[in-house]
């Protein structure tokens, strides 16, 4: 498992080499100008933006600019954003865990009650809560983010006046952020207002986040599950005289677990990437929000970090799904 | 196997936990509000679309970063609450030499900065100093907008700057010499960009200290972000990126000090993620509203407007066939049912416009040629010029929202078939306004386009002199007589004169018909109904330190 580990490490190294050329090439290849006339707007005046692209390099041979580029990644330095001025380290260091905090909470919104109901769904097989639940998860599916985020915000926001709508913590919070995880940060430093403060902002994003994720998991738990409870062991073990409990926990379940995992796996690499919808409705300072943002602007520096970051996490996901399966089933073994 | 039961009841719990934390977290009330009744005191939410990108003035031109900067620092002249006109403030009285090239300036006294440095003559010579010899990518367009926009070069004299010289005669009294005459040195003043900062702190923080290669510059100091320092009735408290600015009363300030104990700038950058805030009572105000829900929200909110300062226009490249033609020029003016479109896209208190230049800027000429629609004229002026079956590409940008122009593509169909009537072949062309469509227009590529400009300061140099005092690819044309109107102008020191050249710009600008300008409009602001005193201004340098909270 280790040696597997290892050399999936490894051969990280040319996919992220090779993405780096990508995205360097790419980025700079888009079409309308670069950062100098995204900057200045209606005052990207020919002198304006000459002077910009002399002070910054950008009309240099591309290759130099690479070069230039490789120097400073292999001393870690990452560069700054010709946007916000602030260091991209810096930055994914504060928006990372923004972005992984409402990814853990949409998925265990989404797991915890997708794998439910489509257990619950399969077992009633052609019943109301089945045809509900695919009826369900396929307008789970068709919504638009955007727009459910919209909703949600305006029932329990700003008509019930149960939640809030935006930002991660209170405007007046003066709560410390050793993390970056508001959650853990309150849990660390023990205070029970914050927690309460940072768990209430969650939520609405988190659902909002979550429901695409809840329509799927809950749609692979289905089948899953009604694909197992028809296989011989699942019969065997009725026969045995096992009660209906422990059939369906050690025999259904573990088995059905196997897409679920794939998918939750697949998911969350999708979620950690960022969701700039939810993001932006929300106003969650996240990964998302902030490449959105550097696209616009042709911020560079962004752009090539935030993007390699990105590459690296989902294929980091990606390697613990399938370590997990190796886990839950004995049967597979990872070379 | 035991595990994995225990795994899904955790997270079935989570789920129910979620839930319950849903209903019983109601009662915790939104933030702000001051006590019931009183006026002192009280915590402001306002929402902003961005996160300042430096507090330090000297280095920013956005419209978010110098909301912040207006409440932390001053500079030697303000504009009054409300209106472009000047007034005192770090300088009590002023004086200039009949040439206007030096000007004196007499200094408010017992000024202190936010770090208890005092206010004098030298830290005024400090910072104009400071601004003069900055070196490398400090003097680039995107950091030193301003800077470069009004004085040009700098110390190293690549290109002329118009500033020469500050010297401190006393502590309280400061001559700045200036390289030419510029008449439009003190409404320049009055931007944020020109605001003091303690030069203690540009020293501590190592405001100016940049490094890095030529293409990834590196803001080294922590100055911009983490210790603003000036002398204004508010002082920075702190910073978080993605979330907030918090600024808190300045208890030793020289003037009226402020009514609020805190402001707190939030960011959200979503525009109907602010109304939703407002609406659930998370922020007490926002700005540049959409103009779409201004009617639903002044049943419960106040609605301020601001004066409008921006003009929208159809710009013409005369490089481009047939637009070097004077007959249709004016065929697309006559063509054009500004009217219409402003009735019926803009929001209300929009009006149209006359000339490139807002009506509250000195130099407006309210006699100016104008065309009113009237398609027989344009298909009348279209036989005269000779040109058959006139084709033109008209520019327009998409993923953007301006104040002079909501919705670019509705302006452009409205334009479009107005064109199509008189008997114009249109070719659209769109592009993403950043960086594409700023790009093809400012470069020369686009040939009729739609676009516009918000005011830096009130003074016709900085919306026609932008646009008509020199060639520009954008509009493609010489003009000696227009460019050398604008010419004296900027130079004229005497006021009447001057408002009397910009008189006669303005009529020759319409006259030649670079464009059809055809919009002026006025941002809204809205508030929750406790909130009182907050004076919207047509540049936008509105002071939270007069707003207080009621009820």
């Amino acid at each position: 498992m280790l040696k597997f580990t290892v050399r999936r490490l490894i051969q990280l190294i040319p996919i992220l080499i090779g993405l780096s050329i990508l995205v360097f090439i790419w980025i700079r290849a888009l079409p309308g100008g670069g950062p100098a006339e995204a900057l200045l707007g209606e005052r990207a005046t020919p002198e304006a933006v000459a002077r910009i692209r002399d002070l910054y390099g950008l009309d240099r041979p591309l290759w130099q600019q690479y070069l230039s580029y490789v120097e400073s990644v292999a001393r870690l330095d990452f560069g700054q954003s010709i946007v916000s001025r602030r260091n991209v380290t810096t930055e994914i260091g504060e928006r990372f865990p923004a972005t992984i905090e409402l990814s853990i909470a949409a998925m265990i919104f989404a797991a915890g009650v997708g794998i439910p109901l489509g257990f619950l769904a399969a077992k009633r097989y052609q019943g109301a809560l089945d045809q509900l639940s695919v009826a369900g998860s396929l307008l789970g599916v068709a919504i638009p983010v955007f727009f459910l985020g919209l909703v949600l915000k305006y029932v329990f926001a700003v008509r019930l006046h149960w939640l809030p709508t935006v930002g991660r913590s209170d405007a007046t919070s003066t709560a410390p952020h050793p993390t970056g995880f508001y959650v853990l940060d309150a849990l660390i430093t023990n205070d029970r207002v914050a927690l309460v403060d940072s768990v209430r902002h969650l939520i609405l994003p988190a659902i909002a986040l979550g429901t695409i994720p809840l329509a799927i998991i809950t749609r692979i738990t289905r089948a899953a599950v009604l694909d197992v409870v028809n296989e011989d062991y699942v019969r065997t073990a009725q026969a045995k005289g096992l009660g209906p409990r422990v059939i369906d926990r050690r025999h259904v379940l573990r088995n059905a677990m196997l897409p679920v995992t794939t998918i939750i796996g697949l998911q969350t690499g999708l979620l950690l990437s960022g969701a700039i919808l939810t993001e932006t409705v929300f106003a969650w300072g996240g990964m998302g929000q902030w490449m959105y943002q550097a696209i616009t602007f042709r911020d560079y520096a962004v752009l090539q970090a935030g993007i390699l970051f990105l590459a690296i996490v989902f294929v980091l996901v990606n390697l613990v799904v399938d370590l997990s399966y190796a886990m839950l089933d004995p049967r597979i073994r990872v070379r | 196997m035991q595990r994995r039961g225990a795994t899904l009841r955790v997270l079935g719990l989570g789920a129910v936990l979620a839930l319950a934390l849903t209903a019983c977290g109601g009662e915790k009330s939104t933030s702000g509000g001051g006590q019931a009744g009183t006026q002192q005191g009280g915590t402001l939410v306002f929402a902003a679309s961005a996160d300042p990108v430096s507090m330090d003035p000297a280095f920013i031109s956005d419209g978010e970063s110098i909301r912040v900067t207006n409440q932390i620092y001053e500079g030697l002249v303000k504009t009054k609450a409300g209106s472009t006109e000047i007034e005192p403030s770090l300088a009590k009285s002023w004086t200039s030499s009949p040439d206007a090239k030096v000007w004196n300036f007499e200094l408010q006294q017992g000024v202190k900065f936010h770090d208890g440095t005092p206010f004098n003559a030298q830290a005024v010579c400090d910072n104009f100093n400071r601004w003069y010899n900055f070196k490398g990518l400090l003097q680039s367009d995107s950091v030193s907008y301003y800077w470069v926009s009004f004085f040009g070069g700098f110390s190293d004299k690549k290109t002329p700057s118009l500033y020469q010289s500050c010297e401190a005669k006393d502590d309280d009294s400061v001559t700045i010499t200036l390289t030419q005459p510029s008449a439009s040195f003190l409404a320049a003043l009055s931007q944020s960009a020109f605001s003091i900062s303690s030069p203690t702190a540009l020293k501590k923080y190592d405001a100016d200290k940049i490094s890095g290669t030529a293409d990834e510059p590196k803001f080294e100091g922590s100055y911009g972000l983490e210790h603003p320092t000036g002398t204004g009735a508010l002082k920075f408290e702190s910073f978080t990126a993605n979330d907030k600015v918090v600024l808190a009363r300045n208890d030793d300030y020289w003037g009226a000090k402020s009514i609020l104990d805190k402001v707190i700038i939030r960011t959200i950058p979503d525009l109907p993620a602010r109304r939703q805030a407002l609406e659930a009572g998370e922020i007490q105000g926002y700005d540049n509203a959409d103009p779409g829900d201004v009617e639903a929200l002044k049943a419960n909110y106040q609605v301020i407007q601001r004066p409008a300062f921006n003009v929208a226009y159809v710009g013409f490249n005369q490089k481009k066939k047939p637009l070097d033609n004077i007959k249709i020029r004016q065929a697309v003016a006559y063509a054009l049912n500004r009217d219409a479109l402003i009735k019926a896209k803009y929001p209300e208190g929009s009006v149209v416009a006359k000339e490139f230049m807002p009506p509250e800027v000195q130099g407006y000429n309210d006699s100016v040629t104008t065309y009113s629609y009237d398609p027989d004229k344009a298909k009348q002026l279209i036989a005269e010029s000779g040109v058959k079956n006139p084709t033109i590409e008209f520019w327009y940008p998409t993923s953007v929202s301006r104040p002079y122009m909501p919705d670019p593509a509705a302006n452009f169909q409205a334009f479009k078939s107005d064109l199509e009537k008189v008997g114009f072949k249109i070719v659209p062309k769109s592009a993403p306004w950043r960086p594409n469509y700023n790009n093809a227009t400012q470069s020369g590529q686009a040939a009729m386009f739609l676009l516009g400009w918000t005011g830096d300061f009130g003074d016709a140099d900085n919306f026609i002199g932008v646009f008509f005092q020199k060639f520009s690819p954008q509009f493609g044309f010489e003009n000696k007589e227009i460019f050398s109107l604008l010419d004296n102008a900027e130079r004229e020191t005497d006021p009447a004169k001057r408002v009397d050249l910009y008189k006669q710009a303005n009529e020759a600008i319409m006259k030649f018909l670079p464009g059809v300008p055809y919009a002026h409009t006025g941002p809204f602001l809205v508030f929750t109904k406790n909130v009182k005193g907050y004076i919207p201004s047509p540049v936008t340098t509105e002071l939270f330190s007069t707003v207080s909270l009621q009820g």
